[in-house]
């Protein structure tokens, strides 16, 4: 194999087992710390050696035996840290990394409960969520969340000497703590995808490698946990957001609103897999927050054109939303749908008792009504409201072309 | 397992009576605090608690120089202070968590969870 084939070997794999990786070796030693280094190491590793040695049968089993082999080697070193030396001692002889990993229990699972332990702070478990599971580099978490590569690595460094000295379970919660748990994994996960989605801040319209990395996170927890309804949704409203994404910007990088976005940009295969999810959950029926969020997305996927669109199903799905959750974020929403079907002035008699003030679609979907109202005044003064809170480019391009058009 | 101080935080010029304006839901409070120091005592959690004179009878002390320096406490301007505390030993956080909504819940304030250095 020549020495680039090797090395994107190596990319290829990295991505895809660094967390599988972190989470053998956290759950043999119980530290995070020595996981990730060990990790590290093993890919090094891989880097000086399969380039000559060829790319092993089993690249995820000969890292996770070397990240091993490598922890057990430095437990030995630090003969300080007594402990943790008589349980390495007991472990005798190193592996074969070339021997098949038997083991197939998925530690993963409990990686990312670790990650998103609702004592961290949010910025925290997405971070360490990035960097533990999905395998990205300090940097490139750094530049995902635009603060200095030093800041990314001490809010890293502190959360997992948070998990350490307060000694935050590494294990999946019990059945009661579950639910509650599962949704703070799950929005650390659609975070991730809403920031890549809609930036709000950085000079990018899309962020295409945050959308990426989120739906491959999504996977991660669908093959982890394929019983979870809310899970399969969270899934299915990525991709068929995510579907989109093509058709979402202009050619001058404007911001372009569902009912004028060209559907032949339509991503078909994702679309085709949101929709099959979608359809899972139904059959379960045991609607939650994502799932009916994925269904909505699904009804506007589902249309051919935008005159297509079921907006009275859009709008029941809404009710059922605001029956479960009832923010003003989601009515804000479901005044969308209202005034699809009823006119904008019943959406706006909504609309104008939220209180939003700092929420920027608030003033956008305000200004909407209006201008469809005739009062442009009123439009152009919540357009104004609407760009000034807006901190995304491609948005603020949208809502002034809509501003200026106000006769 | 790991010890843990759970501390309760309160205002720092609150009285009994601020932190608790009706004279029965005091008692109820003292009532409940009561059971569930029963409770960890019998689960085996409990090391140690105490309840707080106020922060204004908190004193001082410097010993880092030559001679103690004494000075009327307490040490923090923070508004914030500790009104008591729980030291428990806990298998985790989680656990440690569990219990202090228990008895955050029972002399219903805010309670801070802080783990000990091992070893």
């Amino acid at each position: 194999m020549t020495d680039a084939g090797a090395a994107q070997a190596v990319e290829v794999v990295y991505r895809a087992e660094f967390g599988k990786v972190v989470a053998s070796i956290a759950g043999r030693f119980g530290d995070l710390d020595l996981a990730e280094d060990m990790a590290q190491e093993a890919f090094v590793e891989a880097v000086r050696r399969w380039p000559t040695e060829g790319v092993p049968p089993n690249p995820g089993g000969w890292l996770t035996v070397t990240a091993r082999n490598k922890a057990l080697d430095r437990l030995r070193r630090e003969s300080t840290r007594q402990a943790r030396h008589e349980e390495a001692d007991m472990l005798t002889a190193h592996e074969d990394p070339g021997a098949p990993v038997t083991s197939v229990t998925d530690e993963r699972l409990r990686l990312i409960f670790t990650c998103c332990h609702p004592a961290l702070a949010l910025e925290a478990q997405v971070a360490l969520t990035l960097r533990l599971l999905g395998g990205l580099t300090v940097p490139e978490v750094a530049n995902a969340f635009l603060v200095p590569e030093r800041t990314m690595a001490q809010r890293i460094t502190r959360a997992k000497r948070k998990i350490a000295a307060a000694n935050i379970p590494y294990r999946v919660p019990r059945d009661h703590e579950l639910p509650a748990r599962l949704r703070g994994v799950l929005a650390v996960v659609y975070l991730v995808f809403t920031e890549g989605h809609l930036p709000g801040s950085g000079g990018d319209g899309i962020r295409d490698d945050l959308c990426a990395e989120a739906i491959r996170l999504g996977r991660v927890l669908r093959e982890l946990m394929p019983d979870e309804p809310e899970v399969a949704g969270l899934l299915a409203l990525m991709l068929l957001t995510d579907a989109r994404r093509a058709a979402r910007l202009d050619d001058a990088g404007a911001l372009v609103t569902l009912d004028l976005q060209d559907r032949s940009l339509w991503d078909r295969t994702k679309i085709v897999e949101g929709h099959a999810l979608v359809r899972e959950c139904l059959r379960r029926n045991r609607p939650g927050h994502y799932q009916l969020l994925a269904a909505v997305n699904a009804v506007h996927t589902d249309a051919a054109t935008a005159a297509d669109t079921d907006w009275s199903q859009v709008l029941a799905l809404y009710d059922q939303l605001y029956g479960a959750t009832p923010t003003p974020v989601v009515a804000l929403n479901r005044a969308v749908a209202l005034a699809e079907v009823e006119g904008p002035a019943s959406a706006l008699v909504i609309v104008d008792g939220l209180e939003l003030d700092g929420y920027h679609p608030f003033h956008a979907t305000r200004a909407d009504l209006l201008r469809r109202l005739g009062r442009s005044a009123e439009a152009a003064a919540a357009y104004d409201r609407a760009i000034e809170l807006t901190a995304n480019p491609a948005e603020q391009a949208l809502l002034t072309a809509r501003r200026d058009a106000l006769s | 397992m790991t010890q843990y101080l759970l501390s309760v935080w309160h205002d720092r010029d609150a009285t009994p009576e601020d932190i608790y304006p009706d004279p029965e839901e005091r008692e109820a409070s003292y009532a409940a605090t009561g059971t569930f120091n029963e409770e960890i005592r019998a689960s085996g959690n409990w090391v140690f608690a105490g309840g707080l004179h106020a922060p204004s009878t908190a004193t001082v002390v410097d010993g880092t120089g030559d001679e103690p320096v004494v000075t009327d406490g307490p040490y923090s301007e923070s508004k914030e202070q500790i009104g008591g505390f729980w030291v428990v030993e806990a298998p985790d956080l989680d656990a440690a968590l569990e219990l202090a909504a228990r008895g955050s819940k029972a002399c219903r304030g805010k309670v801070e969870v802080r783990p000990f250095h091992g070893e």
